[in-house]
This record gives C-alpha cells, structure tokens and sequence, in this order.
C-alpha cells in the first residue's frame, strides 16, 4: 500500500497546456502558469477534453513513473489509453489468461462478483427503506428487497454463465424498478423508467452513465496497476474494445459508490435539470460545469474513508479499488480459493 | 509521511546562487513550495531516499543549512496557514 496519497488528474478545460519541469507536471493556460504537480502525486491522468496539449516530454515524465494517460470523450467513455510497456509478472498475465479459457474457474468468479453487486444493491434499498417514511416506497423496497434475498440464494445454483447473467439481468430490472423510491427530491425531472445508454435518452441515465465511466476508469487503472488485462474477463464476455474485466470489477462498486452518489447528487439538489442538454432526437448530455460537479463530489467521495474486511483496516474508497484488483489478482494465482467482493455495512 | 524542508543557502558568489537553484529544483521536484525556501513534501519511502540523498549532495556544509521536519498526520492536520499564497493541497480533487 503506497503510502503517499496518489491523486488522479482530471483535465477537462480547453486550452490546458501540460509539459514537463524536470520530475512535475507543469499546468498552463494562454501562457499562464496554473500549476506544478510532482508526478509521484499522481495516479493517473484522465483527459476528457480535445483542446489540451500534453508535450512528448510530459508524457515521458508519466510513462517514467508507471502513470497511465486515459483519453476520454465527453460521455467519459474510455477513447484511448496509454501506459508504458508493463514489466509486470507475465506468470500472472498467463494464469489470468488460463483461468478466462476454464469455463468452470470463469463461473466461480462471476458467481462471487454477482453476489457481491446483489448484497451491494440490497443493502442499498434496504437503507433507502429505514430512511422513508412514504409507505408505498417502504412496501415497494421492501418486495424487492426479498425479491433480491431469493435472487442471492439462487446464484450457487447457476449452471453456467449464461443462466447466470440471465439470473442477473432479472437482479438489475427489481433493482431499478425499485430505484425512483430512493429519491427524496427531483423525482420528476429524474424519473427512471428504462435503463439507457449510448446515448443515455435522459437525465438519471446520463448521470448514471458518467459516474459508471469514472469507476470503469478507476478500475481500469486499478487492474492494470494490479498486472492484470483489463480486456480480458469473466462475466462479461470479451468483445474487441471492451474492457471486459473493468466491467466485472465495477459490479460491485456500481451500487454503493456510483450509484449512491447519483441519488446524493440529486436529493442535494447539486445536480438539477437545468445541468442537462436535452439534444433532438433524444440524446441527453451533461453541461460541462455539471461534469465538474459529478468529477469533484465523485473525487471527494474517493477520499473518503471506509473499512476494508479482508485487510481489517480503514482506507480511502479510491484505494478499495486496486485492493479489490489484487485479492482478484489472488485468486488468480491460486492463492485464494474464491473472490472477495467488497460489501461495505 | 510529510515533510517539511527548510533551507538557507549562502549567495554571496555564483557557487552559491547556483546551490540554491538546484536545493530548490529538488524540493520542487518532490513537494509544494508554501515559502520562499520552505517546502511541504508528501512522500513515500523510496521518493524520501532519493530526495534527502540530493539535497545532501547539493548544500555545502560549511556554508548552508538544511532542516527537515517529520510531521505526522496530526501535525500536518493542525498546520494553519493565514494570508496570501495559500498552497496547494495535492490530497484535494485535482480537476483543471
């Protein structure tokens, strides 16, 4: 565990100019000096905007100190991603690379990391059901809560991927069916009623979307850093371009961080209807100060600080996803039986 | 850990501008500068050997001094800083 606080850098600003100063990042505007960044401060960086110019020499500097540069468009869709030449354990890349042919070994895995999402996701309707007092949201929570209990105990019982991605898919349509009841403000304008994306065809999904391509990034970089390939996984079939195995990772992670935030977001009202651009035709986009907001509150809650079970100790959420990507790394060497998805109180 | 590094460099010729370019390029390179020769450095083991063995080899012992400070997060937690060039916090959403 490193014990500096390593902070990822999200550049979203046209014009930034980014270029290296011996060992920082030095951060300019329109010849302005903004900022000089040591680059063992630094996680990875994330650019989410066309306009900024990253020299050769900056990206030297981060190739020097292992960081990975992630381009992303304004959806926060993963574009481009690069990293220098891995020198991790190539013993370790085989045994993953053996473990995804294994039909058996691929069910074990994706069998924990549903299990993980659906106790994530039945933990998170059960807090929404103590904080209502509307008994129709309570009874409505509370069917789906049991509905989900069931689903849970039927997981072991799936023969094969398939049955259980159909047995999660049943999961995720109790779940969101059961989701307006978590919000306590702005349930108009953030009604949910289909899951969407690409383009995401209203408010809640493009807010849901945007804050699951923060955590794709976040496990992206936390499986590559683990020396595992991100491409390659278990529940997710792999399909060129996708990063099958950021999306196994971030099951467990979508209902308690990106999730929950969104429905902070909204019930706070620091993200209202006015943050949204309806374009014709349907697609919705967030404005750029409201993908400041999300980046900020989202970075914020990364900071915070949330018991881990396995390590038996308190570290920041941002660290939970590379300790989640090397007990994955654990299994894979055999020196796990089962994955340990994280399931906080 | 965090460390703050402290620093006096005689300037009276050239060797001695020169020294203070290079003890302040390493601090810079590792920390945040909060004044004119006082840096914050937040730094792990390894970043730690690196930087203390430079700045060792750049001052001159006869005619500088280097002090460094161990704070611990109830140290770092309890720092104030009042008036102008507030320094930045890198433990802070970096989003620009």
């Amino acid at each position: 565990m490193p014990e500096i606080i390593q902070n990822v850098l999200y550049l979203t600003t046209p014009g930034l100019y980014i270029q290296r100063d011996h060992l920082t990042f030095l951060i300019e505007r329109d010849g302005t000096r903004l900022l000089s960044l040591p680059a063992h401060h630094i996680e990875s960086i994330c650019i989410m905007e066309n306009e900024i110019t990253l020299t050769h020499g900056a990206m030297q500097l981060a190739l020097e100190h292992a960081i990975p540069i992630h381009y992303l468009d304004e959806h926060g869709r993963l574009r481009a991603r690069v990293t220098a030449i891995p020198d991790t354990s190539v013993t370790l890349r085989r045994d993953h690379y053996r473990a995804a042919d294994d039909p058996t070994r691929c069910l074990h895995i994706a069998q924990a990391i549903i299990a993980g999402k659906l106790h994530n996701c039945r933990n998170s309707l059960l807090r929404g059901a103590r904080e209502t007092s509307d008994p129709t949201a309570k009874d409505a929570l509370q069917s789906t809560i049991d509905a989900l209990a069931r689903l849970i105990q039927n997981i072991p019982d799936t023969p094969d991927l398939d049955s259980l991605r159909g047995l999660e898919g049943a999961a995720a349509q109790a779940y969101f069916s059961a989701f307006n009841h978590l919000l306590k403000q702005q349930q108009d304008p953030f009604t949910f009623r289909t899951r969407s994306r690409y383009p995401p065809l209203d408010r809640i999904n493009c807010l849901l979307s945007f804050l699951y391509a923060l955590v794709r990034h976040d496990c992206i970089s936390a499986l590559t850093v683990a020396g595992l390939d991100p491409f390659v996984g278990f529940l997710h079939a792999e399909r060129p371009n996708r990063p099958a195995l950021a999306l196994d990772l971030m099951e467990e992670f979508r209902p308690w961080l990106a999730d929950r935030l969104a429905i902070t977001l909204i019930n706070r009202q620091q993200i209202q209807p006015h943050d949204f651009i309806l374009h014709p035709g349907g697609a919705v986009e967030l404005t750029p100060d409201a993908r400041k907001t999300i980046l900020k509150a989202y970075q914020e809650r990364k900071r915070e600080n949330l018991h881990h079970p396995v390590l038996d100790q308190q570290i920041t959420i941002g660290r939970h996803f590379f300790v989640q990507a090397r007990i994955l790394a654990r299994v894979l060497r055999g020196d796990l039986p089962q994955y340990l998805p994280h399931i906080p109180k | 850990m965090l460390i703050l590094i402290t620093y006096d460099v005689a300037t009276t010729d050239e060797e001695g501008a020169r020294r203070l370019r290079r003890i302040a390029r390493a601090c810079a390179d590792y920390g945040i500068r909060v004044q004119k020769s006082v840096f914050e450095c937040q730094l792990g083991p390894k970043e730690w050997v690196t930087l203390r063995a430079r700045l060792l080899q750049e001052f001159n012992p006869d005619l500088d001094s280097l002090r460094f400070y161990y704070l611990d997060a109830e140290a770092a937690a309890k720092t104030e800083h009042h008036g102008t060039q507030k320094p930045l916090d890198l433990s802070e959403p970096l989003i620009l």
